[in-house]
C-alpha cells in the first residue's frame, strides 16, 4: 500500500494552530505518511512535528466555509487546527484518520525511521537473559536456564530463555505449561540477593470446575520452598472473580493441592475497567469549568487513585512477604500479562536498589514487561481519548509508572532517574519513532517483525549521554534498602507530570527544578574546586621545605 | 498547679492508629504547662511535650479491658489516643486537661509566665522590630493622596476595634471620615490596607455599611468617592462584598447589608461568596474526621475531602485575593473590601491580595509585617477565633489557618518566589495557637495596650528570625520579576494540606526531604566558599614567598618584582589562575 493513496490533501497554506500556554502558529500543514507537520516557515517559530500514530481522536468543527480539527493525542495533549476551505478540512481530517489508524504494523515509523545519531550503544542488545542470568549464577546454583521455549511453542508470550528451578527438567515444563493459563508456566522474576527468597510469575492454573490439579505444577512451585517454610501465592483479583474463573476453566490454587502455600487476594482491576478509569480521569482533568466539589467528585468517580493504591499495596505485600517474612512469592492474576506484572515489577523497585537506576529500570521494563508478554500493541492501541468499541485497550504500564512515581515522589533521592524519564516511557508506549514497544510478545517483536533487525531501540537513542542529561536525578544518592512508600490516600497523588501536563504552564516549577538543579552542581564545583586549592596549597608547602 | 491532682501516670499506652497490635508505653506527666509523655524503649526516650494552650478537646472514652482511654485533640491537629491503666487516674487527668487546656483569664495564658531570659531593652527591640508605619512609608505614604490620620487615637470616637493610626484619603474631610465611620458596622470605616505604587490603585477595607433597605449616608458616600478620586488612574473604583449574596441581604433585616450601587457615584459592586466562621468551623471538623480515619480507602478519603467542602472554602478566599489582585494590577482600579464586621474574610482576602501584589510580603519579615498590618492591628479576633480562653465555642473558627493554607497553596505553585518555606507558615501557626509569645492575644490594638502585652510578654518575630535558616526557601528568588503572582485557581490546582493536618503521621510523608538536602547543601556552599577564600589567601602568600625565593635563585629579577605589590597577587590569584597572569607581568 502506499501512504499517498490515503493523503488526499498534502498540502494546504494559511492553517493556524492552537496550544494551551503557547502563542498561536499560522503556517503551512503537511501531512506526509507518518507525521502531520506544521511550519510557519519562519526561523524562530518552532515547528509542530505529530507522528499519525500519536492521535488518539479527532472532532471535526465548521464554522462557515472553514473548519476546526480538534486532534487528541495519546500523550493526553489537544492541539487544535483552523483550516480555511471546507474541502481540504474533510480531506486532511479524513487522510489523518486513516493514517493514525493503520492497521500493519509494519507500516508503522519505526520501520522507517532511520536515527540520525551514531548508534554506540544497541539497545537491543543490552538487557539478554543470558547475561540476567549470569548474575543469578554468581549469586545461587538452584535456577536453570530453559530453552523449552526457543520455539514460542509452549508458551507464545514467554521468551525463548526463561529462569525455572534447577530441578524440573523441560518435559515436566511442558505438563505444567498445558495446565497454565496461555501455557505460562511458573518462571523466577526476583531473586532477592538479601535472604535468597523469590519471586515467581505465571498464569492463572487450569482448575476448571472440577478441580483438575497437575502434580507437577505443585512439585515445580514446592521446590522453591525452603524445607519448612510456607510461601504465599499472590492472586491478583478478588476471591468471588478467581471462583468465578473456574467456571470457564480457569481458576486458583487449592489449599488441599499446595498445602505449603498461603493464598491471599488482591482486587487489581481488570483492563476493561482500567481504561475506562483512565478516560474518566483525562476527561475530569480536561474540563476547567468545574466547581471545586465536581472536581474532586470526578477524581473519586474516576478510581485511577484508587488503582494505583492498589496495586501499590499488593505490590508492597509481594516485597513484605519477601523481604519481612523471608517467604517465597508466586504472583498470578488471570493471564499473568497484566496485574501480574504491575506486582511483581514494582515489588522489585522496593526490594532491589539496582531497578531504582536507569539502566536497571530499563532492564527491569524489558524483563518484566517486554519479554515477560505484556501486550504493548493492543493495550497501547488507544489511549485517554478512545471511544467507541474497544479492543484490550488499556493503561496497564501507564498504572505501573504511575505507581513508580508515587514512590519516586516519596524517596526522591532514591532514584537515578527523575520524572521525565517515566513521561519519556509513557510517551514511547503509546507512539513512538523506536520498536522497542511494537508487538505483543518477545515471539512476535523478534521472529516475525523482526524488530532488532529492521527498528532502532530506544535504549539506544536515550542512553546517549547528551539525552540522558535531562533524565538524570541531580537529588540521587544510591541507597541500598528496601524502601517502603506509603499507601495511604493522603500519600498518593494525580501525577500532574502526565495528567496536568497540557492544562497549565509550568514555568514556575521547571524554573524551580532548574534552581535545584543549578544548587547541586554548583556545590559541586565549590567542592572541586576547594579540594583541588588544598592539594596545589600541600604541594607548595611541601616545596617549600 | 492547683489543677494538677495526678502529675504523673506510669504504663500509660499510646495508641498508633497504624500499628495497633504494639502500642508504645510511657510515662504521662502533668505540668503548669504541658503535659509530657515519656517514651522509653530499651535505651532510647521519646518525648511529646503538648502544650495545655494546644489542647483543643479531651474526650474521655468508656472503660475498655485494655485500660481508660483518653482522647487529646489538638489545635495543631495533633491527636493522641491515651490508654491509661486505672479510671481514677484517667478522671484525674481528664479533669485536670479539662480545666488546664481552657484558661479563663487572660492572665493565666502562657505568654505572661514565659520568660525567654531577656532583659528590658531586648524585650523592647523585639516589639520594635515589625512597625507597621514603616510598612506604609515603604509604599510611599503618606503622599498626595493619602494620609496618616490619628482620628482614631483613643480608640473611642470612631472605631474601637481598628488600630490607633489608620491611612485615608487626603481629600476626606474629617466630618466625612466620621460620618462614614458612623454608617459602618463597629465603626469599622473604610482605611488603606495596600497602597500599590506603580498604578497608584488602593485597597482599602471596612465593614458592611448599616443601609439596611434603604438608609444612604452622604459622608460613606463622599469617603468613597474620596478613595476613588484618591487614585487619578481610574475613574470607578470595585466595592467587593466578600459575603455570598444571600448573606447579605439577610443582614438588611438586622440594618445592615450591602452598598447599593445606585447611591454610590462610580462604583462596580460584587460579592465574593465566601462563607461565614460557623461554615467553616463545620468543614474543618469534617476535614479532620478524614483526617482521622483509620485505613480510609482511596473512595472514603475522597469522597470525605469534598463532603468536608474545605478546599471549595480554601479556593473561595484565594479566588477573592484574585479578584483583589487583578483589579490593582491590571485594571488599575482601587478596591474597598469588606465582609460583615471586617475583621475574618475582610482580612483573608486583603492579605491574600497583597502577597500576590507585592514581592516583600513574600519574604519572612514581609509576611510579619503583613500579619501585624491585616490582622493584628486591624482587629482579626483572635483570642475568640483560636479560643485561647474558656469563651463561646460559636466564636471559635480557622479563619486563619485557611489564610496560612492559601499561602502554602502559592509556595507549591511558585517554588522559587517566597523566602520562607512550609515549617515557617507552620511553626506561625502554631505559635499562635502556643500563646508563648503576645503578639496574637486579644482582640483588637485597645485590648492589648490595656493587657500592657509589650511590658508584659515578648514578641515572637525575633524568635522566629533567629531560626531563619531553618526556615529558608533555598529555592528562593529574590530577583523574581515584580508583577502580581497569577496562580492557576482551577479546582485540581488546589491539593490537600497534608504537611499540615496529617503532620504528625509522619509515616505518610516523602520519607526524604528535598527541601532539608537542599537547605544542607546552600549551608556547605557557604561553608566551602569561606574556605576557599581561606585557602586562596594562604596559597596566594605561600605562592608569592614561593615565586619570589625561586625566581630571585633562578632569574635574579628581583627588580622586577617590586612592581608587583602584594594586593596585586592576592587579587591576582584569586582572579583565575593567578600564578600565570603574574607570571606574564614579571616576564
Amino acid at each position: 500500500m502506499e501512504f499517498a493513496e490515503l493523503i488526499k490533501t498534502p498540502r494546504v497554506d494559511g492553517v493556524v494552530l492552537h496550544r494551551p500556554f503557547l502563542p498561536l502558529v499560522e503556517g503551512t500543514l503537511c501531512l506526509t505518511g507518518h507525521h502531520l507537520i506544521l511550519s510557519s516557515r519562519q526561523d524562530n517559530t518552532e515547528e509542530l512535528w505529530l507522528l499519525h500514530a500519536d492521535i488518539d481522536f479527532i472532532e471535526k468543527r465548521f464554522v462557515g466555509s472553514s473548519g476546526t480539527i480538534i486532534v487528541k493525542c495519546k500523550d493526553l495533549r489537544i492541539i487544535q487546527l483552523d483550516i480555511p476551505g471546507m474541502e481540504e478540512c474533510l480531506n486532511i481530517a479524513s487522510s489523518i484518520e486513516a493514517l493514525s489508524t493503520l492497521d500493519s504494523v509494519s507500516l508503522m515509523y519505526p520501520f522507517f525511521y532511520r536515527p540520525m545519531f551514531e548508534v554506540i550503544e544497541d539497545g537491543w542488545n543490552l538487557f539478554l537473559p543470558e547475561e540476567s542470568f549470569k548474575d543469578l549464577e554468581s549469586m545461587t546454583d538452584e535456577w536453570r536456564l530453559s530453552e523449552v521455549n526457543r520455539d514460542f511453542s509452549i508458551c507464545p508470550s514467554y521468551p525463548p530463555l526463561v529462569v525455572v528451578p534447577k530441578d524440573t527438567d523441560d518435559d515436566t515444563l511442558l505438563k505444567v505449561a498445558s495446565f497454565r493459563h496461555g501455557g505460562r508456566f511458573p518462571v523466577l522474576s526476583y531473586y532477592h540477593k538479601k535472604n535468597g527468597m523469590v519471586m515467581m510469575r505465571a498464569g492463572q492454573p487450569l482448575i476448571g470446575p472440577n478441580g483438575r490439579r497437575c502434580k507437577e505444577d505443585e512439585k515445580l512451585i514446592n521446590a522453591t520452598l525452603r524445607a519448612g517454610k510456607r510461601g504465599y501465592i499472590i492472586d491478583t483479583r478478588a476471591t468471588a472473580v478467581a471462583q468465578q474463573a473456574k467456571a470457564r476453566g480457569g481458576g486458583f490454587e487449592q489449599e488441599a493441592n499446595y498445602p505449603q502455600w498461603r493464598r491471599i487476594h488482591k482486587t487489581i482491576e481488570r483492563y476493561s475497567v482500567l481504561q475506562d478509569s483512565l478516560i474518566k480521569l483525562v476527561e475530569a482533568c480536561n474540563d476547567q469549568s468545574h466547581s471545586m466539589d465536581r472536581w474532586l467528585s470526578k477524581l473519586e468517580a474516576s478510581n485511577w487513585l484508587s488503582h494505583i493504591k492498589e496495586i501499590l499495596t499488593t505490590a508492597c505485600l509481594a516485597a513484605q512477604c519477601i523481604d519481612r517474612e523471608g517467604a517465597t512469592v508466586l504472583v498470578h492474576g488471570t493471564e499473568g500479562t497484566d496485574s501480574t506484572l504491575q506486582v511483581t515489577s514494582l515489588a522489585q523497585i522496593l526490594l532491589d536498589p539496582s531497578c531504582r537506576t536507569i539502566r536497571g529500570f530499563q532492564a527491569l521494563v524489558e524483563r518484566e514487561w517486554l519479554q515477560a508478554g505484556h501486550p504493548f500493541q493492543h493495550r497501547c492501541a488507544q489511549s485517554a481519548y478512545s471511544s467507541g468499541k474497544l479492543h484490550g485497550e488499556a493503561p496497564i504500564f501507564l498504572l505501573f509508572l504511575d505507581c513508580t512515581w508515587q514512590i519516586l515522589r516519596q524517596f526522591p533521592c532514591s532514584f537515578e532517574f527523575n520524572e521525565n524519564f517515566l513521561v519519556l516511557l509513557f510517551e514511547h508506549a503509546y507512539a513512538t519513532q523506536f520498536g522497542t514497544f511494537l508487538g505483543n510478545s518477545a515471539a512476535e517483536r523478534s521472529a516475525t517483525l523482526k524488530l532488532p533487525q529492521k527498528t532502532v531501540s530506544l535504549w539506544s537513542w536515550v542512553n546517549r549521554p547528551q539525552e540522558m542529561e535531562g533524565f538524570v536525578n541531580p537529588l540521587y544518592e544510591p541507597n541500598s534498602l528496601v524502601i517502603w512508600p506509603s499507601v495511604a490516600p493522603q500519600s498518593l497523588q494525580l501525577w500532574e507530570g502526565v495528567f496536568l501536563r497540557w492544562n497549565r504552564s509550568s514555568k514556575c516549577l521547571d524554573e524551580a527544578y532548574e534552581e535545584m538543579v543549578h544548587i547541586i552542581e554548583y556545590n559541586k564545583e565549590l567542592q572541586k574546586k576547594v579540594n583541588s586549592l588544598r592539594r596545589q596549597l600541600a604541594q607548595l608547602e611541601t616545596e617549600e621545605i | 498547679m492547683e489543677h494538677i491532682i495526678t502529675p504523673k501516670v506510669e504504663h500509660v499506652k499510646l495508641l498508633d492508629r497504624y500499628n495497633a497490635k504494639n502500642p508504645a508505653i510511657g510515662t504521662l506527666y502533668l505540668t503548669a504547662t504541658h503535659l509530657i509523655y515519656v517514651e522509653t524503649y530499651n535505651d532510647t526516650r521519646k518525648e511529646a511535650w503538648i502544650l495545655h494552650h494546644h489542647i483543643s478537646s479531651v474526650e474521655k472514652l468508656p472503660l475498655s479491658t485494655s485500660g481508660c482511654p483518653l482522647i487529646i485533640r489538638c489545635k495543631n491537629f495533633r491527636l493522641l489516643h491515651l490508654l491509661l491503666p486505672r479510671e481514677k487516674e484517667c478522671q484525674n487527668v481528664y479533669q485536670s486537661l479539662l480545666r488546664l487546656s481552657q484558661p479563663v483569664k487572660y492572665e493565666e495564658l502562657f505568654a505572661f509566665l514565659y520568660n525567654p531570659k531577656q532583659n528590658e531593652q531586648q524585650r523592647r527591640e523585639g516589639w520594635a522590630f515589625i512597625d507597621t508605619a514603616t510598612d506604609f512609608n515603604r509604599m510611599g505614604l503618606p503622599n498626595d493622596y493619602w494620609e496618616i490620620s490619628d482620628l482614631n487615637k483613643d480608640y473611642e470616637v470612631m472605631c474601637s476595634t481598628y488600630p490607633s493610626t489608620l491611612v485615608v484619603p487626603k481629600i476626606a474631610s474629617q466630618a466625612t471620615v466620621m460620618g462614614s465611620a458612623k454608617f459602618r458596622s463597629r465603626g469599622r470605616l473604610p482605611a488603606l490596607s495596600y497602597f500599590h505604587r506603580e498604578t497608584k490603585a488602593a485597597i482599602c477595607r471596612c465593614s458592611q455599611p448599616l443601609s439596611g433597605f434603604s438608609a444612604r449616608c452622604v459622608e460613606d458616600e463622599q469617603m468613597l468617592q474620596a478613595i476613588s478620586q484618591a487614585n487619578p488612574n481610574c475613574p470607578f473604583m470595585y466595592v467587593v462584598d466578600t459575603r455570598p449574596k444571600l448573606n447579605a441581604m439577610a443582614n438588611r433585616a438586622a440594618g445592615k447589608g450591602y452598598e447599593n450601587e445606585g447611591n454610590y457615584s462610580n462604583i462596580r459592586f460584587n460579592f465574593q461568596g465566601i462563607e461565614n466562621i460557623h461554615v467553616m468551623r463545620n468543614s474543618l471538623q469534617k476535614l479532620l474526621e478524614v483526617c482521622a480515619l483509620k485505613s480510609p480507602s482511596m473512595s472514603d478519603y475522597l469522597t470525605g475531602l469534598e463532603n468536608s467542602g474545605w478546599l471549595r472554602h480554601i479556593k473561595a478566599v484565594m479566588d477573592a485575593g484574585v479578584f483583589l489582585a487583578k483589579a490593582v494590577a491590571d485594571e488599575q482600579a482601587s478596591v474597598l473590601v469588606h465582609c460583615s464586621d471586617g475583621w475574618d474574610r475582610t482580612a483573608q482576602v486583603c492579605s491574600v491580595a497583597c502577597i500576590l501584589l507585592d514581592p516583600f510580603y513574600r519574604t519572612m519579615k514581609g509576611l510579619m509585617m503583613l500579619l501585624e498590618k491585616e490582622w493584628i492591628s486591624m482587629g482579626h479576633k483572635f483570642t475568640q477565633r483560636c479560643g485561647f480562653l474558656d469563651g463561646d465555642p460559636k466564636e471559635v473558627s480557622p479563619v486563619f489557618t485557611q489564610f496560612v493554607e492559601c499561602v502554602w497553596n502559592l509556595t507549591e505553585q511558585f517554588p522559587c518566589a517566597f523566602e520562607f518555606n512550609e515549617r515557617f507558615l507552620i511553626d506561625i501557626h502554631d505559635n499562635i495557637y502556643a500563646c508563648q509569645f503576645g503578639n496574637f492575644i486579644g482582640n483588637c490594638q485597645k485590648e492589648r495596650e490595656e493587657l500592657k502585652i509589650q511590658e508584659t510578654t515578648f514578641s515572637l518575630w525575633p524568635f522566629l528570625l533567629k531560626q531563619q535558616e531553618w526556615y529558608r526557601n533555598p529555592l528562593y528568588k529574590r530577583s523574581v520579576k515584580s508583577g502580581p503572582l497569577r496562580p492557576n485557581t482551577l479546582p485540581l490546582h488546589f491539593k490537600f494540606w497534608c504537611g499540615m493536618y496529617n503532620r504528625f503521621d509522619k509515616g505518610m510523608h516523602p520519607k526524604q526531604s528535598v527541601l532539608d538536602l537542599l537547605l544542607a547543601l546552600t549551608q556547605k556552599k557557604t561553608e566551602s566558599e569561606r574556605k576557599m577564600t581561606d585557602l586562596q589567601r594562604v596559597s596566594g602568600i605561600l605562592r608569592f614567598e614561593y615565586f619570589h625565593v625561586t625566581f630571585k635563585q633562578n632569574y635574579g629579577l628581583t627588580n622586577k618584582l617590586r612592581y608587583i605589590n602584594f594586593k596585586d597577587w592576592t587579587q591576582a590569584v584569586q582572579g583565575s589562575d593567578g600564578f600565570n597572569v603574574v607570571i606574564d607581568q614579571c616576564m
